[in-house]
């Protein structure tokens, strides 16, 4: 079966997955270190995302490593879109505060 | 009744570099206050369900910001910005770098230099952020270290796609 982008970051765990590979490559038991879920859980979270080419694992020495595949995560929502939803939603509560601030004092 | 403003990015990966430019409905003295007062920086820096708090704060050259940014179960990612230069309610530029939960620097994150100028346009204030890196690696993980806080921001947007 082939896997879907969206539906993979679609589930909570996934997307800390991912994030925590964003700051670093880890071992798989690094990696399952940071969950309450079992390993077994976790190692199936990340097959979906190495199914769909989000993930890819890598050897090093007697290790494998997970990193996250950037050309994928590029694709998946053109590359700034969460840049700019972080900046968005910053500047959106940016404009709120001056706005109650204005209304404070007039 | 706010209008939602247009926010302009552009990325100049060869000088890797990348500007983002907004206006804000308040005059430049209101915008300074809120980019420079650590009391309304907590109010509005981390997009939400993440909270800014800081440390401590010392807005002079040579002076620090140092803190947090908390999400919605408990991660913390510390970051100390360096005041570098401050022209007050022109500009001042910043040296931010991760750090651990006592300030020191985690040299395996990429650093960011960032120059903010403020230019009044009529009752409105023109915000330009310029963030630039030192290799075109560290800008990609900027990019998608924004990934982090952003998507969390984006999974209203995303749920709502899926849910189509």
């Amino acid at each position: 079966m082939r896997r879907d982008v969206f539906q993979a970051i679609a589930d909570p765990t996934r997307r800390t997955i991912l994030t925590l590979l964003v700051m670093q490559a880890m071992t798989p038991n690094a990696l399952a270190d940071h969950f309450d879920s079992s390993r077994q859980a976790i190692s199936k979270h990340i097959k979906v995302l190495t199914e769909c080419q989000l993930v890819k694992q890598e050897q090093s020495g007697r290790e494998f490593y997970y990193h996250i595949n950037h050309k994928k995560l590029k694709e998946v929502d053109n590359w700034l879109q969460p840049f700019r939803a972080m900046w968005e939603t910053r500047f959106s509560q940016l404009d709120t505060l001056l706005k109650n601030r204005k209304n404070k004092k007039s | 009744m706010i209008a939602t403003k247009e926010t302009v990015y552009k990325k100049d990966l060869a000088n890797k570099k990348i500007k983002v430019t907004r206006e804000f409905d308040a005059p430049v003295a209101e915008v300074w206050k809120a980019w420079t007062e650590p009391e309304l920086l907590d109010q509005w820096w981390a997009p939400k369900p993440w909270k800014a708090v800081t440390v401590s704060m010392n807005f002079k050259p040579g002076g620090k910001w140092f803190y947090y940014m908390q999400g919605p179960d408990d991660t913390r990612h510390y970051c100390i910005a360096d005041y570098v230069t401050i022209t007050p309610t022109r500009s001042f530029s910043v040296k931010d770098a991760f750090t651990d939960d006592k300030g020191n620097i985690d040299t395996k994150m990429p650093t960011m230099n960032w120059n903010i100028a403020f230019n009044s346009a009529g009752n409105a204030t023109k915000v330009e952020i310029e963030i630039t890196s030192k290799t075109e690696e560290d800008l990609n993980k900027i990019i998608e270290m924004g990934f982090q806080e952003g998507f969390a921001a984006a999974h209203k947007n995303l749920d709502e796609l899926l849910a189509k």
